[in-house]
């Protein structure tokens, strides 16, 4: 067995804690160690976004991250979007815009479209389109994905900011 | 008396016609009548007293999940297609 | 005439919703028991080899090493044929696609199971297992594997020849023939004849999550399952089979689905985690790789089709003739019969006869993907039908209309068409804005293309019992794929009179709800619908003789519309009804169970802009609009969503994916980087249009919408290519170094 290694992090606003193997990747860590399965496996090679996560200001895509990269790092997994118990306006738009069919990507969307926003609060349709080039979605064709972003945006700016 | 479609397959047997009559209450007690006018048609239509399970029955273009037992009103139109596996 | 719904029609939100957009919503992946091991699968690096020894010791004795399985592990399938729900296909060889006994077929077959503590520990033993293999020659194209001295899969296999066994072993399953009329002499009065052979590669179903499963055999003998799928009956009823266990002792709980398309009905790993588990007697998480998944679960057949349509001068199709060869992978079994039942069914033709052929070769065994064989045939038809109306100088949605199918054609098997929408599609596309809007710019070409999918019945069971506040628990077990829990939910009630949000659905696991079959076939709202529909007339049937009790009236003089029950001067609400149900005799539940006849297929169209660049041969789509006949849409949105979503993988099928296969049989691209799936930066907003020619045969005139919009886009895309750079496409994809080659010798040839 490898020898774990103690990985100290923030996520979703908290400290956390967890230990790993030096081979596991960020979103193994998340998934098996710290119990947070909203964040998806889908191709494991940076492929289909679905893994996507904000790490440090930036979104990444956790299955090419390795979890002992997290320590001192801030991470926002889906988890962490809502406000207590009110939806962020993104969540509210993709059920509004029925922007979702199986659902298995939309974590990785929303935090990519979170993302999105703290760089650009406004963009246009195709500026959503090229920031969502790296998360796959076999079920929607991207339509209302794309509506849904644009209309959250529509809304107050400081309420989707983060 | 209903109508039967005859597949391609099975027209050797029935001189080369498309649309033969039969008569029969039920799937079964219809193809046996079929047999009777035609001999060897039974055969190819069921094995082992139920319906080939490449072979779907349809009544006026509704496909039957019932199969032999399935009733025949007078008049109809009876098919027996190839089941399509699927429809996924 | 139109029936005024109350919440048919409607966009409520899904009931799942807020579960979906937090990441609370448990995925086959995302469950976790206590003491779970964890599997691995080790596949065959050759296409096609012998199995000579399997030596696990080394991977036995790895620390952390639980179980190591293999097909030896199995019970026997000897000769038993079985019917899982696909029509009848020797056990062995379902048995054979889970593990390999013999003989590998493919590259990425199953070999040996592994369980461990981690994943990662079960993946370095799984590359301790010692495999001795006699590599044999492959075979990659049904042409090929058709071939007199093609190498053999199975010595068992004896082709079906016109419905009869032949005793000749080949690889070629079956040859079945569909005809009507007289082809030659429909021929013969034909003043155009076109006629052309395509090529189709494989392509994957391409859901975003990978097949996963983990199963516990516990200490009573009892199988558990929680799993991905499209039917948690169709895994119980597999698992048990292979297992040899009786089917009520085995549970399945399906969790939510990232996915399916069809290609999550097949069975690959449950009956290996349960071995696993029943050998470490702990329970045992299986989850596939990218590579995995595409390597060894099931794509859609490759495919070889010839078209050849004849018609009169004024554009009346006389004859027509198909012959489609479909690779079925490694196990018989490709969708060729719903491709030929497909290939001219949109159009009214008297002379056809249409030939398919079941095609074994060294890959995958296939598995369905929406509306499978379907979109391969349109390629072809409606590639030869765009030549025809060029070649008659008749526009080509009016060609479409002149011959289009309508109640009471006969398609080539024979059937007749009851009630469809065919002639309204083509209508509702002729009078589209985007065909009205003309395409102006050099290099872009517009292209239309039809297609037909005739959509599945099947079993459904549906309970709903009335809580004491009005609402209503409604369970059915048909996993929720793209909102089918909120269209059901929908579809009860109003039924019942009462809102959407009063019904609370629940997708139950194999023991908790009765027999259902897949969600797939585009039979869920349809079907399962239906099974709410009755549960909930089940239901006011029974609230109504409440209420009768209360006014001491008979039950057949009250009457119930929008939630209010009414008699003489007497009316109640469902939700005041509801809190009086201990007092009149107790809980009411509602129940159904359906088989029904009476689905009915949908028609679908595309009409497609595209650019093609002369120098890259890349093209690129300006505007999609995609038209189907839903019967009655219950969820708009849903509806909307579903065409686009097949007209996004209908895209990405027609421009770049394909399975890159080399020499040896290996597959190349088995990455989403390289399998090349359609991203946002693709595509545009895709315009849908739906039509509603109800169908007769449910109560609220519900078609199934989920396959037929992925049936014509490439053929669509194919056309508007021609339009754009002269050039007509034989091979899917068209992607641009195909495009490029095929401008190139149209070049080369021409006079300068």
């Amino acid at each position: 067995m490898h020898k774990r290694v103690q990985v100290n992090t923030t996520i979703n606003g908290e400290p956390a804690e967890f230990l790993c193997e030096p081979r596991q990747s960020l979103l193994e860590c998340l998934r098996d160690i710290v119990g947070l399965t909203g964040t998806k496996e889908g191709c494991n090679d940076g492929n289909c976004g679905a893994c996507t996560v904000i790490l440090d200001g930036r979104i990444v895509t956790s299955c090419l991250v390795l979890g002992v990269e997290a320590e001192g790092a801030e991470i926002t997994t889906i988890e962490g979007i809502a406000r207590g118990n009110k939806l962020h306006p993104l969540q509210q738009s993709f059920l509004e815009n029925a922007a979702l069919q199986c659902g298995i990507c939309t974590p990785g969307f929303i935090i990519a479209a979170k993302a999105l926003f703290d760089e650009n609060p406004h963009p246009n349709e195709h500026e959503v389109r090229a920031w969502l080039a790296n998360n796959l979605c076999r079920c929607t064709g991207y339509d209302k994905i794309v509506r849904a972003i644009m209309q959250a945006a529509d809304m107050n700016v400081e309420e989707v900011k983060a | 008396m209903a109508k039967v479609f005859v597949p391609t397959l099975l027209r050797e047997l029935t001189g080369g016609q498309t649309e033969v009559e039969a008569d029969g209450a039920t799937v079964r007690l219809l193809i046996e009548d079929l047999d009777r006018r035609f001999p060897g048609l039974g055969a190819r239509l069921t094995d082992g007293g139920k319906l080939r399970t490449n072979i779907s029955v349809a009544i006026d273009g509704e496909i039957s999940p019932l199969g032999l037992i399935e009733k025949v009103p007078p008049g109809s139109e009876v098919h027996f297609v190839t089941a399509i596996k699927g429809g996924r | 005439m139109s029936t005024q719904y109350t919440v048919l029609g409607t966009r409520p939100i899904r009931h799942d919703g807020a579960d979906k957009v937090t990441g609370r919503a448990l995925y086959g992946a995302d469950i976790h028991l206590a003491g779970l091991l964890h599997g691995f699968v080790l596949r065959s690096p050759h296409a096609h080899a012998r199995i000579v020894r399997i030596d696990t010791s080394k991977a036995e004795a790895l620390p952390g090493v639980k179980a190591v399985v293999t097909a030896a592990d199995l019970p026997e399938a000897g000769d038993r044929i079985v019917d899982l729900g696909e029509g009848e296909t020797p056990l062995s060889y379902i048995r054979g696609n889970v593990l390999a006994a013999g003989k590998v077929l493919y590259q990425g077959h199953a070999v040996a199971g592994v369980a461990a503590v981690s994943a990662h520990v079960a993946e370095e033993a799984a590359g301790l297992i010692e495999v001795d293999y006699e590599v044999l020659p492959c075979v990659l194209t049904a042409p090929d594997a058709m071939k007199e001295g093609a190498p053999i899969l199975h010595e068992d296999l004896v082709t079906k020849e016109l419905g009869e066994k032949t005793g000749q072993v080949s690889n070629v399953a079956d040859h079945f023939r569909f005809s009507l009329g007289d082809l030659k002499a429909g021929f013969d009065q034909a003043d155009v004849i076109v006629e052309r052979t395509f090529d189709t590669a494989t392509v994957h179903q391409g859901y975003i999550e990978p097949h996963t499963c983990t199963v516990l055999w516990n200490n009573d003998g009892r199988v558990q399952v929680w799993c991905s799928t499209q039917g948690a009956f169709v895994v119980r009823d597999t698992t048990a089979c292979i297992l040899d266990l009786p089917v009520s002792r085995v549970k399945v709980t399906p969790m939510e689905i990232g996915g399916g398309f069809g290609g999550k009905i097949p069975v690959y790993l449950e009956p290996t985690a349960a071995l696993l588990s029943k050998k470490s007697g702990r329970p045992v998480k299986l989850t596939m790789s990218r590579r995995d998944v595409f390597e060894a679960s099931g794509p859609t057949p490759g495919s070889h089709i010839t078209v050849k349509i004849g018609a009169t001068r004024d554009g009346k199709f006389v004859a027509g003739e198909a012959s489609l060869a479909y690779e079925a992978g490694a196990y018989p079994g490709a969708m060729v019969g719903p491709g030929a039942m497909c290939i001219l069914a949109a159009y009214d033709i008297p002379n056809v006869t249409v030939d398919g052929y079941d095609v074994v070769v060294n890959k995958p065994s296939t598995a369905a993907y929406r509306a499978p064989g379907a979109t391969n045939a349109a390629f072809a038809t409606e590639t030869v039908v765009d030549e025809i109306a060029e070649k008659l100088g008749i526009d080509p949605l009016e060609l479409r209309l002149k011959n289009a199918a309508v109640e009471g054609t006969r398609r080539a098997d024979g059937v007749k068409f009851r009630r469809i929408g065919c002639v309204e599609v083509i209508e509702a596309m002729k009078n589209s804005e985007h065909y009205k809007t003309p395409l102006e710019g050099p290099n872009r070409g517009r292209g239309v293309a039809i297609g037909y999918w005739f959509n599945a019945g099947l079993p459904s069971s549906c309970t709903i019992s009335v809580s004491a506040d009005g609402g209503v628990n409604l369970v059915e077990g048909s996993t929720d794929i793209g909102g089918t829990r909120t269209s059901i939910a929908m579809q009860a009630a109003e039924v019942l009179g009462i809102p959407v949000e009063k019904v609370q659905p629940t997708v139950a696991d194999t023991d908790s709800v009765g027999f259902t079959g897949v969600t797939g076939g585009s039979r869920t709202t349809f079907a399962t619908g239906m099974a709410a529909h009755d549960a909930a007339q089940d239901v006011m049937r029974q609230l109504k003789e409440r209420a009768a009790l209360l006014w001491e009236v008979d039950a057949s003089a009250v009457e119930a519309q929008h939630g209010v029950f009414r008699s003489n001067g007497h009316s109640i609400t469902f939700q005041e009804l509801a809190e009086k149900l201990d007092a009149t005799g107790g809980p009411v539940i509602g129940r159904a169970a359906v088989n029904p006849k009476g689905v009915g297929g949908s028609f679908s169209g595309v009409i497609v802009d595209v650019e093609v660049d002369p120098e890259t041969g890349k093209t690129t789509i300006l505007r999609f609009t995609s038209i189907q006949d839903a019967g009655k849409a219950i969820h708009p949105a849903y509806v909307e969503g579903q065409m686009q979503g097949g007209s996004a993988q209908g895209i990405g099928w027609a421009l770049n994916e394909e399975y890159y296969m080399s020499a040896a049989g290996t597959m190349m691209n088995s990455s989403l980087l390289d399998y090349r799936m359609p991203t946002s930066l693709d595509l545009p907003m895709i315009e849908t249009i739906i039509v509603e020619v109800p169908n007769p045969g449910h109560p609220f005139g519900v078609r199934g919408v989920g396959e037929a919009n992925i049936v014509p886009p490439p053929g669509a895309i194919a056309n508007a290519i021609y339009h754009a750079a002269g050039v007509r496409m034989e091979r899917l994809p068209m992607n641009p170094p195909a495009v490029m080659e095929a401008i190139w010798q149209k070049s080369s040839s021409q006079p300068s």
